[in-house]
């Protein structure tokens, strides 16, 4: 049973590709947002490039893998593609999870171009692997948070957008992006420790520049209890709202 | 799991929007190779039951099964026996017609080959064979409806749950998707068959359920129905000039009279003894009969008749 449904996510996930993310728009928007948002913040201040592209990964791999998802299912319902959908024999959570499994392929692709970036510019990767699993482990992480940004009962993606905008972009200031945590106030290093972005930015840091805030360990452990936590509060309100 | 005959049976569906009873204590059976109309005005709460019975939205009360798979616990087993084509569902516009037959096919886990050879064959049957690979944003209304019958039909299902499923279509395309109906019947496929088409239930239903305010008002074959509201007989009359309407009210046995433009309907239990009346009256009154036949109920009285608003 298990195995079926998976096999059923996947088609779920193709048919994502296929609709929402193989398309030029999106694809640009999910490099160029980033990049004028991380542009916006860091020109004409001296920072090192290796800074740089610690910050760009991190806030390409937040936006991509959280950009479409939070939409998938209120704008399934809008356009009546929904209900055929949870008619057929396929469960509430293998759903949402062909839904991340799409949103975490183009997390990931898309986290190519910074990387690729940053190569070019010179930058050397301290720790491969370290940051291969950080991108991997956080792909997941930030679409399960996308499909909980899609559980308010609307089937308008605008409202979706307003509020995943809402809760996307404080993270993006609390989490070590802009000012490193060393140099926040104990406020703020309170509050980032709620964020599952400190955590990714702490492993890039550490991958890229060699320094991280916390243990490594600490932060894959953050990351993946972030994951399970997303995962089944959006499984639970999801089915809520379904049989 | 498996019990009995019954391909879908409803216990006691409830289902409430706040303080409004959409579905109301409803009970009924379809049994296996049974076409089953389902038929309601609008806002009666048909749609609210089949998306019960499918397992889109649960109910607050009582139970649906589908080939005794209980749809709400066994969810993923009663929905893989059932080929479902909802109301207001469409097929995915940026997708091709092939791509949406194979999504369908890989959600109810048909392997490669067997999704390729029924995907090619139901095309062809529908006509759509020609445009598989055109996305479907570029099809009519009718093409879309019959891409969607495709993609309920794609797993092969013993149980057809079709909500309205000529609503709003061109003629050619209505009378597609009937006579897949009546085929895929005849082969032994139960269907659940709701339409606002009194004709087309009367032609496809062996047995038609009505449903109005969220309770079933009345559940038979059609025939049966007809026959229960015997005081609806007529007789439709039409002579060469005017006459008096007060003239054939005045006839033993007529219930009331009706003018319909230059005929009149007389309505009685014994429409043999109207008609002689009225070839007497015609005689006397040196009147010609230009037209004269005897009307039996319609599936459309039996409707308009049970879900009057009282």
């Amino acid at each position: 049973m298990l195995g079926s449904q998976l096999r059923r996510s996947l088609a779920v996930a193709e048919k994502d590709i296929r609709i929402y993310y193989l398309k030029a728009p999106v694809v640009i928007f999910g490099i160029l947002f980033p990049m004028f948002l991380f542009l916006a913040f860091l020109i004409g201040r001296s920072i090192p490039i290796e800074v740089m592209i610690s910050c760009l990964l991190s806030m390409t791999l937040f936006f991509t893998a959280t950009a479409v998802s939070p939409v998938i299912l209120p704008w399934e319902g809008s356009v009546g593609t929904l209900e055929r959908l949870i008619s057929a024999p396929v469960s509430i959570p293998a759903i949402l999870l062909g839904d991340v499994l799409a949103s975490f392929i183009f997390g990931v692709v898309i986290s190519i171009v910074p990387i690729a970036f940053g190569l070019l510019l010179g930058v050397r990767i301290y720790s491969p692997l370290v940051l291969a699993t950080a991108i991997l482990l956080s792909a997941f992480c930030f679409s399960y948070l996308g499909t909980l940004f899609s559980t308010p009962p609307t089937n308008v993606p605008s409202n979706i957008m307003m509020i995943s905008n809402l809760f996307k972009f404080p993270l993006v200031f609390i989490s070590g992006i802009f000012i490193p945590l060393e140099q926040m106030p104990p406020w703020g290093r309170l509050i980032a420790l709620f964020s599952p972005l400190t955590y990714l930015t702490d492993l890039i840091r550490y991958s890229i520049q060699g320094i991280s805030s916390y243990p490594i360990l600490l932060d894959f452990a953050a990351i993946v209890l972030f994951t399970v936590m997303f995962m089944v509060l959006a499984m639970v309100i999801h089915m809520r709202a379904s049989i | 799991m498996m019990t009995g005959l019954n391909a879908i049976e409803v216990e006691d569906l409830t289902k409430r929007f706040g303080n409004f009873t959409a579905v109301d204590h409803i009970d009924f059976k379809v049994e296996a190779g049974e076409l089953f109309g389902f038929l309601g005005p609008n806002g009666a709460g048909k749609t609210t039951t089949v998306r019960m019975i499918t397992g889109v939205i649960k109910p607050d009360a009582g139970k649906a099964s589908i080939m005794g798979y209980d749809v709400e616990r066994e969810t993923i087993n009663a929905k893989q026996m059932a080929g479902v084509l909802p109301e207001t569902s469409n097929a995915y516009i940026d997708l091709s017609a092939w791509q949406n037959l194979m999504l369908m096919a890989k959600l109810y886990g048909l392997a490669k080959k067997e999704r390729q050879n029924r995907a090619e064959d139901l095309l062809k049957r529908v006509g759509l064979y020609e445009k598989k690979d055109v996305a479907v944003k570029g099809f009519s209304k009718g093409m879309r409806q019959r891409l969607q019958i495709c993609m309920a039909l794609i797993s092969e299902p013993q149980v057809l749950i079709l909500d309205e499923p000529t609503s709003g279509l061109d003629v050619q395309s209505s009378r597609l998707i009937r006579s897949i109906i009546a085929d895929l019947n005849a082969e032994g496929v139960t269907f659940l068959l709701t339409t606002h088409n009194m004709e087309e239930a009367n032609q496809l239903c062996s047995r038609i359920a009505i449903i109005n305010r969220g309770k079933i008002v009345a559940i038979d074959r059609p025939e049966v129905l007809k026959k229960r509201i015997e005081s609806l007989h007529s007789v439709e009359v039409s002579f060469n000039r005017d006459v008096a309407q007060s003239d054939l009210s005045g006839f033993l046995g007529v219930d009331s009279v009706e003018q319909m433009g230059d005929k009149f309907r007389l309505y009685a239990r014994e429409p043999a003894e109207v008609i002689y009346n009225l070839v007497d009256y015609a005689r006397s009154e040196k009147v010609e009969i230009v037209s004269l036949a005897t009307i039996s109920p319609t599936l459309e009285d039996v409707f308009v008749k049970y879900t009057e608003v009282i």
